[in-house]
C-alpha cells in the first residue's frame, strides 16, 4: 500500500509511531528539521524508486503535501 | 588485510573527464575498483580511442555527456545516473576553464562563463549528487579548486574568484552534509601539466617551475592520487579540508 510506504518513510526517519503520521504533520514539528528533511526525501525516493525534482523537495512541507507531490509521479493514494 | 584504497562496488562520477586531471582521476578511481561515469561537454574520436585503450587494460568507463553549467542538463544527468546505477558514492567536481584576463579588461561574457562552468557547475552537481548519496548515508565529494583560488595570481582574478568559491562550497557543504554521512573536501592543484597551461611559453613554464620546491611540474596523476585518498576510506574521518597538491609551489 502506497500510503503505508509513505507513512513508514516518515516514521522511520523521525522515529515516531505510525499513528503520529497524519496529514497535519508538517515541517518544523516532531523533529522534522532540515537534516531530517533530506533523510525523508531519500527514504521516499528509495521506497518508490523515483527521483524528485528540486522544486518538489522544497515544496514538501507536510505529509499531506507529500501525497500531493507523489501523485504527480504516478503514485496513487 | 583489505586495501583501504579499495573502491569495489562504489559508483563514481567525474565531471570534465575527457582529458587532464579529470581523465587521470577517472582511471585512478576505476583501477581501484570503482565503477566510473565520466562526463564532458561532448564525445570525440580522441576520447573514444582513449576509452577503448583503457578497456584493453580492463578499465571500464561509462560516459555521460552534458554541460555542467546548464541546470536542466545536470538534473537530467542525475535522473539517468539514478535510473541506471541507483546510487552514487563519489563525485569529483573537476570540470573547469581557465581564461586569463586582467581585472580592468575582463569582459562580462568571460566573467559569466568562468563562474557558470567552474562554480555554478560544481554547485549544481553537488546539489543532485548529495541527494543520491544521502540515501545510503555515505558519500565523498571532491572539489578541484586551484592554488590560484587559495593564493591568488595577477591576471587571473576571475578564475581565482571562481575557484575560491569552491572552497566556500566545500567548507559549508562539509558541515551541512556531515549528518547525512557525506564528506566534502577540496584539492588545490598547483602547476599541473594539462591542456589548461599548454599555451604557456617555454620561458614562463621554466620560470613557474623555478618557484616549485620539488623542482618539477605536477602531473595529472599527482592530483588523481589525492582524489583517490579523499574518495577512499583512508580519509574516512576527514571532511571540510583543502589539500594543496603543488610540490611546494610559491605563488
Amino acid at each position: 500500500m502506497n500510503i503505508e510506504k509513505l507513512s513508514s518513510a516518515f516514521s522511520n526517519v523521525l522515529g515516531l509511531n505510525g499513528d503520529k503520521i497524519t496529514d497535519d504533520l508538517s515541517y518544523g514539528s516532531l523533529g522534522w528539521d532540515s537534516v531530517a528533511h533530506m533523510k525523508i526525501i531519500a527514504a521516499i525516493e528509495d521506497s518508490f524508486d523515483i527521483m524528485l525534482e528540486t522544486e518538489d523537495v522544497i515544496d514538501m512541507s507536510s505529509f499531506k503535501k507529500a501525497k500531493e507531490i507523489l501523485t504527480k509521479y504516478g503514485i496513487a493514494f | 588485510m583489505e586495501s583501504l584504497f579499495n573502491l569495489n562496488g562504489k559508483i563514481a562520477f567525474v565531471t570534465g573527464a575527457a582529458r587532464g586531471i579529470g581523465w587521470q582521476t577517472a582511471l585512478m578511481l576505476a583501477s581501484n575498483g570503482a565503477k566510473v561515469i565520466i562526463n564532458d561537454l561532448a564525445d570525440s574520436e580522441n576520447l573514444q580511442t582513449k576509452i577503448k585503450d583503457a578497456k584493453e587494460q580492463n578499465i571500464d568507463l561509462t560516459t555521460l555527456f552534458f554541460d555542467v553549467s546548464d541546470y536542466v542538463q545536470v538534473k537530467n544527468a542525475y535522473s539517468s545516473i539514478f535510473k541506471e546505477f541507483k546510487r552514487l558514492d563519489i563525485l569529483v567536481n573537476n570540470a573547469g576553464i581557465m581564461e586569463d584576463s586582467m581585472i580592468s579588461t575582463a569582459s562580462e561574457a568571460h566573467i559569466e562563463k568562468t563562474f557558470k562552468i567552474n562554480t555554478f557547475g560544481a554547485i549544481y552537481n553537488t546539489q543532485y549528487a548529495s541527494r543520491l548519496m544521502a540515501r545510503n548515508n555515505s558519500g565523498s565529494i571532491i572539489n578541484i579548486s586551484s592554488i590560484i583560488g587559495t593564493k591568488g595570481n595577477a591576471g587571473e582574478s576571475v578564475y581565482s574568484a571562481s575557484k575560491s568559491a569552491l572552497i566556500g562550497l566545500t567548507l559549508s557543504t562539509a558541515k551541512e552534509l556531515a549528518p547525512l554521512g557525506i564528506r566534502v573536501n577540496a584539492i588545490a592543484p598547483g602547476f599541473i601539466d594539462t591542456d589548461l597551461v599548454s599555451h604557456f611559453s617555454e620561458e614562463i613554464r621554466q620560470k613557474t617551475i623555478s618557484n616549485i620546491k620539488l623542482g618539477r611540474i605536477g602531473t595529472p596523476e599527482d592530483v588523481a592520487k589525492a582524489v583517490l585518498f579523499f574518495a577512499s576510506d583512508l580519509s574516512a574521518y576527514i571532511t571540510g579540508q583543502v589539500l594543496g597538491v603543488d610540490g611546494g609551489m610559491i605563488i
